[in-house]
C-alpha cells in the first residue's frame, strides 16, 4: 500500500477493532433486526402473493432476498444522521482531528466504513442465514452477481457515511442539528428503500428518490445482487460518491476557516 | 380525601410541570422538535400508502380501511411514548449510576421514572394519528351504535396502557442486560410496526407473538374488524375486540412483574 494510504488503512482496522468489543449490544440488535425483518417479510410477501406473485417484477424469493438483506445490511449503513464528528464539531473537538496529517473527511469516512464492514459479519450474515433456512429467499447460484453485489454493497457503504459526512459538516455553521439529523433519518430510510423497495413507489415518488443519494445506499447494492439491475447502477453509485465526496470536500474546507472554538 | 390526593401529587406535578416549562421555554428547539415528530409520523404513513397503493388490497383490508388501524395504533403508541417513553432511558440511567438518585426519595421508583418527564413535542405524532382515526372514521362505512362508540373510547384507553406497559416490560429488562436498548426495541419499536399492519395476514407463530404474547393485535386491528364489520382470519375472531381491556390487564402484570424483578436485582452503582 502506497505510504500515503497508509494510515486510512489503519484507521479502518481500528474501526473493525472498536465494533467487536461490544458483543452483547450485537446480539441483542440481531434479534431486534430480526424480529423487524420477520414482521417485514410476512407483510411484503403477503403484498407478494396478492398480486399473484409477481409484484413489480418481485416475486416471493426475490422479495424474501430484498427483506433479509436489507436487515442483514441496516447495522452497516448510517440512517440516522447521527455521527460523533458532529458532537465534536460543537464542542470544538475537532480542531485535534484537523492537525492530524491526513483528510479529515476521508479520515472519518475510513473508519466508519471499517466499522460498518464489520457489522456486515455479526449482522449480515446472520440476517442473510435466517432468510436463506427458514423463509426461502432466492440467492444467485452463478458468481458474477456475487462479485457485483459484493462491490456495490461496498459502495452502498461508503455512500451512506459520506453522505452522513455532509450532515455533521452543517454543524460547523448550525452548531445543534439535530432537527436536521432527524430530517436525515426519515427521508434516508424512506428513500432508501427501507421498509418498502422504492420500485413499488408510483413514479413520480420514484423519480423523486432516484434524484437522491438514498437508494445507492440500500437499494441499488439489494437489486445489483438480485440481479435487477447491473452496471449501470454500480455507475449511478459511483456518481453518487464523488458527488457527495466533492460536496464533503468543499464543506470541509469551508467549515474549517468557520470553525470558531470558544473559550481557551 | 381530596386534600391528601392533593398532597399526596404534588410532588409528581412539580415535576411535570417544571418538564413542560423546561421543553416550551426554548421555542425554536420546540418547534423544530415538533416539525420532526410530526415527519417522523407522516412518512410511517407514506410507507403504508405506498404499500396499498401498488397492491390495492390486502388481507381483505383496503387503503381506507388500513388507515383506520393505523391511526388508532399510531395515536396510542404515542400517547403511550409521550407519558412513559422516557423510561427507554433507564439503561443510561443504570450505567452512569444516577438511577441511585429515584432510591433517595420517599416515592415509587417505577411511578418516579415515569413521572420524571413529558415529551410535548409528541403531540405531534399523536396528531397525525389522531387526524388519520378521523379521516379513516368518516371515508368508511360504519353503521354506527352506542356499543361502537363506547368500543372506540375503550380501544383508545386500552391501547395506550397496553404500548405503556411494553415501555415497563423493556424497563425491567434493561436492570438485567445493559445496553440492551435494542434488544427491548424489537418488542417496543417492533411491537408499533406490528400494531400498524394488517394481522390478517401474519403466520401462525407471528399471531402467537404480536397477537397474544405481546398482545398488539388488541391495540388497533381487532377492534377495528368490529368497526368495519369484518370477520377476523383464523385465531384472531372479530369478537376478540371486546377484550382490549383484558390485553391490557395482561401486558401490565407483566410489566409490573418484571419491573419488580430487575429492580430486585439491581444492586446500584455505588458512590
Amino acid at each position: 500500500m502506497p505510504v500515503a494510504l497508509a494510515p486510512y488503512g489503519r484507521l479502518f482496522a481500528a474501526g473493525i477493532r472498536q465494533q467487536t468489543t461490544y458483543r452483547l449490544a450485537m446480539l441483542g440488535g440481531l434479534v431486534a433486526n430480526t424480529t423487524f425483518g420477520l414482521l417485514k417479510s410476512v407483510i411484503l410477501l403477503a403484498a407478494v402473493r396478492a398480486g399473484g406473485g409477481n409484484l413489480h417484477g418481485y416475486a416471493v424469493g426475490t422479495m424474501a432476498t430484498y427483506v433479509w438483506l436489507s436487515q442483514g445490511l441496516l447495522g452497516s449503513l448510517n440512517l440516522t444522521g447521527r455521527t460523533d464528528l458532529a458532537d465534536r464539531i460543537k464542542s470544538g473537538a475537532v480542531v485535534t482531528d484537523f492537525l492530524r496529517p491526513i483528510s479529515l473527511q476521508w479520515g472519518t469516512v475510513a473508519t466508519d466504513v471499517g466499522k460498518a464492514v464489520c457489522a456486515l459479519l455479526p449482522r449480515g450474515v446472520p440476517s442473510m442465514l435466517i432468510g436463506y433456512l427458514f423463509v426461502g429467499m432466492t440467492i444467485p447460484h452463478r458468481p458474477l452477481p456475487w462479485v457485483l453485489g459484493a462491490v456495490s454493497l461496498l459502495l452502498g457503504i461508503t455512500v451512506s457515511w459520506a453522505s452522513v459526512y455532509l450532515v455533521a459538516s452543517a454543524a460547523y455553521w448550525l452548531v445543534e442539528i439535530r432537527g436536521l439529523q432527524v430530517f436525515y433519518m426519515m427521508v434516508s430510510g424512506f428513500f432508501a428503500g427501507l421498509l418498502v423497495p422504492i420500485s413499488l413507489f408510483p413514479h413520480w415518488l420514484l423519480v423523486l428518490a432516484s434524484s437522491t443519494p438514498f437508494p445507492s445506499m440500500l437499494q441499488y447494492p439489494i437489486d445489483v445482487f438480485t440481479g435487477r439491475g447491473g452496471v449501470g447502477l454500480i455507475a449511478a453509485q459511483v456518481g453518487w460518491l464523488a458527488l457527495v465526496g466533492t460536496v464533503g470536500h468543499v464543506l470541509t474546507n469551508a467549515g474549517r476557516r468557520r470553525l470558531e472554538v470558544q473559550g481557551g | 380525601m381530596a386534600d391528601t390526593v392533593t398532597a399526596r401529587t404534588a410532588p409528581y406535578r412539580a415535576v411535570l410541570a417544571s418538564r413542560i416549562r423546561a421543553q416550551r421555554s426554548y421555542r425554536l428547539s420546540f418547534g423544530v422538535d415538533l416539525a420532526a415528530s410530526f415527519l417522523v409520523s407522516f412518512i410511517e404513513l407514506a410507507e403504508v400508502w405506498v404499500l396499498f397503493h401498488a397492491v390495492q388490497s390486502l388481507g381483505g383490508f383496503d387503503f381506507r380501511q388500513i388507515l383506520l388501524v393505523f391511526g388508532i395504533a399510531d395515536f396510542c403508541f404515542s400517547m403511550a411514548d409521550m407519558v412513559v417513553g422516557h423510561c427507554d432511558d433507564l439503561d443510561r440511567y443504570v450505567r452512569d449510576g444516577t438511577l441511585d438518585v429515584f432510591y433517595l426519595r420517599p416515592q415509587p421508583l417505577l411511578l418516579q421514572l415515569i413521572t420524571s418527564n413529558i415529551e410535548l413535542r409528541r403531540l405531534a405524532r399523536a396528531a397525525v394519528g389522531l387526524a388519520s382515526i378521523v379521516i379513516a372514521l368518516s371515508i368508511n362505512d360504519i353503521r354506527w351504535s352506542p356499543a361502537h362508540v363506547g368500543l372506540l373510547a375503550m380501544t383508545l384507553i386500552a391501547g395506550i396502557a397496553i404500548f405503556s406497559a411494553m415501555f415497563a416490560w423493556a424497563a425491567g429488562i434493561q436492570f438485567f442486560v445493559i445496553s440492551g436498548g435494542e434488544l427491548t426495541n424489537s418488542f417496543v419499536y417492533g411491537g408499533r410496526y406490528a400494531a400498524t399492519q394488517v394481522a390478517s395476514v401474519w403466520t401462525r407463530p407471528v399471531k402467537a407473538a404480536f397477537g397474544f404474547f405481546f398482545p398488539m393485535a388488541f391495540t388497533a386491528f381487532l377492534p377495528a374488524l368490529l368497526l368495519l364489520g369484518k370477520p377476523g382470519p383464523s385465531l384472531l375472531p372479530a369478537w376478540l375486540g371486546w377484550c382490549t381491556p383484558l390485553a391490557a390487564i395482561w401486558a401490565w402484570a407483566g410489566g409490573l412483574w418484571l419491573w419488580r424483578i430487575g429492580v430486585r436485582h439491581y444492586q446500584g452503582a455505588g458512590g
